[in-house]
């Protein structure tokens, strides 16, 4: 029964994201039991005549966009590099930068002038992690210390081409990407994030990235020899990576309606570490489940709006996430897995044979 | 019969390092920069970075054993405030209240060593995730304890604040002033430490035996397992220590600057990491020295000092100055290394050709 | 139990997740003998040397050591150390950043210090006690792999280990280190030391062991002394086969030497790590490259899969110019390459059966034409079944498979692309008797029934007589000599390796 169970697991690929779907389930009821009115969504109209959802689902939701898109790029780097780009949140200042230039060109932001920002946005972020993915897939050099460059002083090089503390921004058009569509209750980075969902899937089912960057993944001496070219694989993960960071970076700069280079997704390259590994990720590389990380950043959004509902100091968050971060990681570790098995085999077998899952790792 | 061994790769990025710091500090006091030309400026670079010299030893033990530790920064930041709101409150005015704060400090720290080291090395969790979740965690508790900065001064803790204005003299380093008197080149007691923490640092690595062990497990885990070592406990060490270090970086930081404040040490962790990646220590672990460790927190408060001195004073060009640094020595030695490789595998082809004559 | 004896096994069990590694299998090893342990990949050999050394936990039965008393309970590699058993495995176990004294000495010393002046005086005298070219103070990573296994050795030895344990340690030895280790070996049994010798090579263990046990699908066959078992008999009792099948061994099947049509020609084709040469094959011809360790055979077959960085050379794939300058160039010439190690550039451990099979495939149908989930089952059943891949499901990871199967896997995956052209580069190496069988089979199958080129590499020269019709050998990275037909002796083949030409 239980060998039969956990192939199940295994087939359909929910094995992996257990934890995290357990550790969603059990903030959600944590809160269901808490405030039952946490899950209260009303209509309301907002300061620009438009009527949207609101509550704290659709918060928790919208907030997390930018991490989200980032979290999802962040699993393919991490699969194919068997590292991380901490330089996310540097370089989208700099995108977001080159995004409000172009728009502060011309007097009010019209859809022209827009969609030749978005166009330089994505290129400037693309270029820059062009940057980082050669580091690490032409010299060679570990992700985490490539991109430590650029997490330097990428904020240094997003104030000196906006040369001002923080440019404003205003317009229906920012208005309408930032928050709301009018008409559309729901806010507009909720749907950034399904597009660039589906953009990724549809990638995924039409070439051969999967494969081919697990391939590299776990042995790119071995995918090199099968014609897979690595350096290649290395270079699009971080040019998708590029692109996931210009979609958040647009995100944060309409959603405040102005820039700045210091706060402009800032820290966001922990959280979304964070985010593939609780979706059950190897930071080490290899095999990967884009859903896992989309899941972890909603947790990790989820939790501190949980916090901030309990009245827990801004400040302070830090902490009790924390804490939650260790309990997630620690049921998701290694060992704590073997010992469950174990255990519950034992309970069923009601046998001594049965420390054998131990042994293989 | 005797001959002189090649230098490992440690020793050949450690040499690299201390070259440059050399080079450029003879630039600086040649160009002139101004305030280079004094010993002075030497010492000065020892007393303000005596706590990122700590935690890049820190960083360097555990990098050599193959792991990695964002949390010391906010280890730095949890102990500054907890050992000032002891001294503010405490009533021991005396050389006790500052014993009792040093090993609250060292207390922080070997908690937060104890408890990462734990996680990472029986539970095998990934050391970036829980070193993560220990930077989140000290930040954190930093905040909890106050949001307000906490200054020690003379009047709360008299013994404490006296204690930390002492510093050694070495006249024969100092300057004659203007108006003829000569000034002493001053050394605080926190760069002491420093000092001290990178010799014995150095001595662990180099003669105990865990030390060894930990330059195995980051060479090959599968192989130092196997050579018989306990790799679990080694791992679990080298946590231990680094926690212990950053606790000791705290209260140093404290002697340098007596306010416990929620930004103190803010990406120190990083600066650490670059120092340690400067110095010659390879993330992928089993290469590294805490002496080029060393050498790579003073070519990075070197590079900040000049453009600080210079007319560029601005904090965005010191953070450029650092990018821009760590990239060419990340080249640098990328460069290095692969051509030690290919050399390398020359010479054992010639050799087996040798063999088979 | 026997009174001499230094190493008691009694009915060891071992359980992992879907298979019974180890049932109820007793050893026994006495003092100063060399026992062999042999059976086929999958038998149960490494399992049951790993938990001997610590490194899996046993779930059943029991261990004695001698002068130790009562049972001997062993954890970690450590335990085993201190019990006495030394190990040296097959992949060099030792740490490639340390010197060569601290690896003699590391994790075995009394005392918290490491004392380096007395490590490197006593590594010194081991190092020239026993012949081995390397100085104390080098670092391992700038010793050749032959001398770092030597140090290995050295290490085990020095440790007075009443049980030393030799897995496969000849596999990256040449035939002059392989007489050091064996000279070795026999000092050790002479002064009362019991080794357990693991090996696939059969002369090696007539040459050296005195007893043999032989292990099958996790199960104990019997332990023999080594003049009661005759060589063919000790591949029956491995394979579990009778007599008739080994008939095999000496006709299994039709050389063919064909002067078809040209498949593949290469004018001084040279690359990063090999001189410039000539080289043809014809259709349905099968080859071999032969020569030592280290005469360049396998970096002449990467040349021409473009394996390592391309540098010059004319290549013509059936009559027309081809420029092959990297691996995916060759697969759509149509030519397949198995790899000589196939853990480090053959498998991808970690993905499953399935897309190991399919991944050469796939990646010549190109990036936008991923195939169906469909087709890639149906693909991996198809070669699971003609190759009699064992394993539990399509899903499972590769790397959970035995050599034997891994090496099957990396085969469907070529046979999979249909090459005009296979290289196979130590198909055998490392793996079981019948396997091996299975495999020279299937190429001379290949060659005739589908007219497939073949080129065939294997450090064993039986193999290669059995199989190629053509011998091309090098020495020093050139082709010193080209054998065909009469020529294929084993003699003839020694001589032109030595230098026929004194």
């Amino acid at each position: 029964m239980a060998a039969k169970k956990s192939s199940f697991l295994k087939k359909s690929g929910l094995g992996q994201l257990l934890i995290p779907i357990t550790a969603l389930v059990i903030l959600l009821l944590f809160n269901l039991i808490r405030d039952p009115s946490f899950f209260s969504i009303k209509v309301a109209v907002n300061n620009s005549g438009n009527s949207v959802l609101s509550g704290n689902l659709i918060t928790i939701i919208d907030n997390a966009s930018a991490l989200a898109v980032i979290a999802m790029g962040m699993t393919l780097v991490t699969a194919a590099c068997g590292g991380q780009d901490i330089s996310v949140g540097a370089v989208g200042a700099i995108a977001g930068s080159f995004f409000v230039k172009i728009l502060k060109s011309w007097e009010t932001v019209t859809a022209g002038s827009m969609i030749l920002a978005i166009v330089v946005c994505i290129l400037t972020a693309v270029a820059f992690m062009m940057f980082n993915g050669t580091l690490v897939a032409v010299f060679k050099i570990q992700p985490m210390i490539a991109t430590l460059i650029l997490f330097s002083c990428g904020r240094s090089i997003a104030y000196w081409i906006t040369g001002s503390a923080t440019p404003q921004l205003s317009g229906p058009i920012i208005q309408a990407m930032g928050m709301t569509i009018p008409g559309i209750p729901i806010p507009t980075p909720i749907f950034a994030v399904i597009l660039v969902g589906i953009v990724l899937a549809l990638i995924f089912r039409l070439t051969n990235l999967r494969l081919y960057t697990q391939s590299v993944g776990v042995n790119q001496g071995a995918a090199r020899l099968n014609g897979i070219n690595p350096t290649a694989i290395k270079l699009l993960s971080f040019v998708l990576l590029g692109m996931c960071v210009a979609v958040a970076a647009m995100i944060g700069v309409c959603r405040m309606a102005q820039l700045s280079h210091k706060t402009l997704l800032v820290d966001i390259e922990m959280d979304a570490i964070l985010a593939v590994a609780i979706g059950g990720n190897n930071l080490g590389g290899g095999r990967f489940r884009i859903a896992g990380s989309i899941m972890g950043a909603y947790i990790i959004q989820m939790l501190t709006t949980t916090l901030y509902a309990m009245n827990v100091a801004t400040v302070n968050v830090k902490a009790y996430k924390a804490i939650v971060i260790i309990i997630i990681v620690v049921a998701g570790s290694p060992v704590i897995k073997n010992w469950i098995t174990s255990m519950t085999n034992k309970i069923r077998a009601g046998k001594m044979n049965t420390s054998a899952a131990k042994g293989v790792e | 019969m005797k001959r002189r061994e090649p230098l490992t790769n440690t020793q050949l990025l450690t040499t690299i390092a201390i070259c440059i710091f050399v080079a450029m500090y003879a630039i600086a006091v040649i160009a002139p920069v101004q305030g280079f030309e004094k010993f002075q400026m030497f010492f000065d670079l020892l007393n303000d970075n005596a706590y990122l010299i700590i935690i890049s030893c820190a960083l360097s033990i555990v990098m050599i054993g193959g792991g990695i530790n964002i949390s010391v920064g906010g280890v730095i930041s949890l102990t500054v405030m907890a050992c000032s709101l002891f001294l503010n409150g405490t009533s021991l005015q005396n050389g006790f209240g500052i014993v009792a704060a040093l090993f609250l400090a060292l207390g922080i720290g070997l908690a937060f060593g104890v408890g990462q080291g734990f996680l990472i090395s029986y539970l095998e969790i990934q050391p970036f995730i829980v070193t993560l979740a220990g930077m989140f965690l000290s930040r954190g508790l930093t905040t909890m304890l106050s949001v307000e900065p906490v200054k020690v001064s003379a009047q709360t803790h008299a013994v404490f604040y006296a204690f930390r204005g002492n510093k050694i003299e070495i006249p024969f380093l100092g300057y004659i002033a203007q108006n003829g008197n000569m000034i002493p080149a001053k050394l605080e007691i926190g760069a002491v430490v420093a000092l001290a923490v990178v010799i014995l640092s150095f001595l662990l690595l180099r003669y105990v035996k865990l030390g060894r062990n930990i330059y195995a497990i980051g060479g090959n885990q599968q192989s130092a397992l196997m050579l018989g070592i306990n790799v679990k406990r080694t791992r679990f060490l080298s946590y231990v220590i680094s926690g212990l270090l950053s606790g000791l970086a705290g209260f140093v930081f404290l002697m340098h600057k007596p306010t416990g404040n929620a930004s103190v040490a803010m990406r120190s962790e990083m600066d650490a990491i670059a120092a340690s990646i400067i110095g010659g220590t390879l993330l992928t672990g089993g290469v590294g020295n805490v002496v080029g460790s060393f050498f790579g927190a003073m070519i990075l408060a070197t590079i900040q000092k000049i453009i600080g001195m210079s007319k560029l004073n601005d904090s965005w060009w010191q953070d450029m100055a650092s990018g821009a640094l760590l990239g060419f020595f990340i080249l640098l030695q990328s460069v290095v290394l692969s051509e030690r490789d290919k050399r390398r595998a020359k010479r054992n082809d010639s050799k087996l050709a040798v063999q088979r004559e | 139990m026997q009174n001499d004896a230094v190493l008691t096994m009694r009915g060891i069990d071992k359980q992992f997740p879907g298979t019974k590694a180890l049932n109820k299998v007793d050893f026994t090893l006495r003092k100063g003998e060399i026992h062999a342990l042999m059976g086929e990949n999958g038998a149960g050999k490494s399992t049951l040397i790993k938990v001997l050394t610590g490194v899996h936990e046993k779930d059943g039965g029991s261990i004695w050591v001698e002068g130790v008393e009562g049972e001997a309970h062993i954890h970690s590699p450590q335990e085993a150390q201190n019990l006495g058993i030394a190990t040296v495995y097959q992949e060099i176990t030792l740490c490639p950043n340390l010197t060569v004294a601290e690896n003699m000495f590391i994790g075995r010393t009394e005392g918290q210090m490491v004392h380096w002046k007395d490590f490197e005086k006593r590594t010194t005298e081991i190092l020239n006690n026993l012949g081995i070219p390397a100085r104390a103070k080098q670092e391992l990573s700038s010793c050749s792999l032959a001398v770092q296994q030597m140090v290995a050795i050295a290490r085990a030895v020095d440790m007075n280990c009443k049980v030393l344990i030799l897995d496969e340690p000849t596999s990256s030895l040449d035939d002059k280190e392989v007489e050091m280790l064996f000279s070795l070996m026999r000092d050790l049994k002479s002064r009362g030391v019991g080794i357990i010798f693991v090996t696939h090579f059969l002369e090696q263990v007539y040459e050296v062991s005195d007893r043999i046990t032989v292990l099958r699908n996790g199960e104990l066959v019997g332990e023999y002394a080594i003049e009661d078992l005759p060589q063919v008999e000790l591949v029956a009792k491995m394979m579990g086969k009778d007599l008739n099948d080994l008939a095999d061994l000496e006709q299994i099947g039709e050389k063919r030497s064909a002067a078809t049509e040209v498949v593949y020609e290469a004018e001084q084709i040279s690359s990063s790590e090999s001189k410039p040469f000539d080289f043809k094959i014809h259709k349905g011809e099968v080859n071999g490259f032969t020569g030592l360790l280290g005469s360049g055979r396998s970096e002449s077959v990467r040349a021409i899969f473009g394996a390592d960085r391309v540098t010059g050379g004319k290549v013509k794939m059936k009559g027309k110019d081809t420029k092959i300058s990297k691996p995916h160039d060759a697969m759509k010439a149509g030519i397949g390459y198995l790899p000589e190690d196939r853990k480090r550039d053959g498998i991808i451990a970690d993905l499953s059966v399935r897309e190991n099979i399919i991944l050469a495939l796939q990646v010549m149908k190109g990036f936008f034409h991923p195939m169906t989930k469909a087709q890639m089952e149906a693909f991996a059943d198809e070669y699971i079944k003609t190759l009699n891949i064992k394993t539990a499901s399509q899903d499972t990871p590769v790397g959970s498979l035995s050599g034997g199967n891994q090496q099957k896997v990396i085969l469907a995956r070529w046979l999979l692309t249909h090459p005009d052209y296979l290289i196979l580069d130590e198909p055998t190496r490392g793996i079981d008797v019948g396997t091996k069988l299975e495999i020279q089979k299937l190429v001379l199958k290949l060659a005739t029934e589908e007219n497939m080129s073949i080129t065939f590499i294997s450090s064993e020269i039986e193999e290669m007589l059995r199989t190629c019709s053509r011998l091309i050998v090098m020495r020093d990275r050139n082709i010193v000599g080209e054998l065909t037909g009469d020529q294929l002796t084993q003699a003839q083949v020694m001589k032109t390796i030595a230098g026929g030409e004194q």
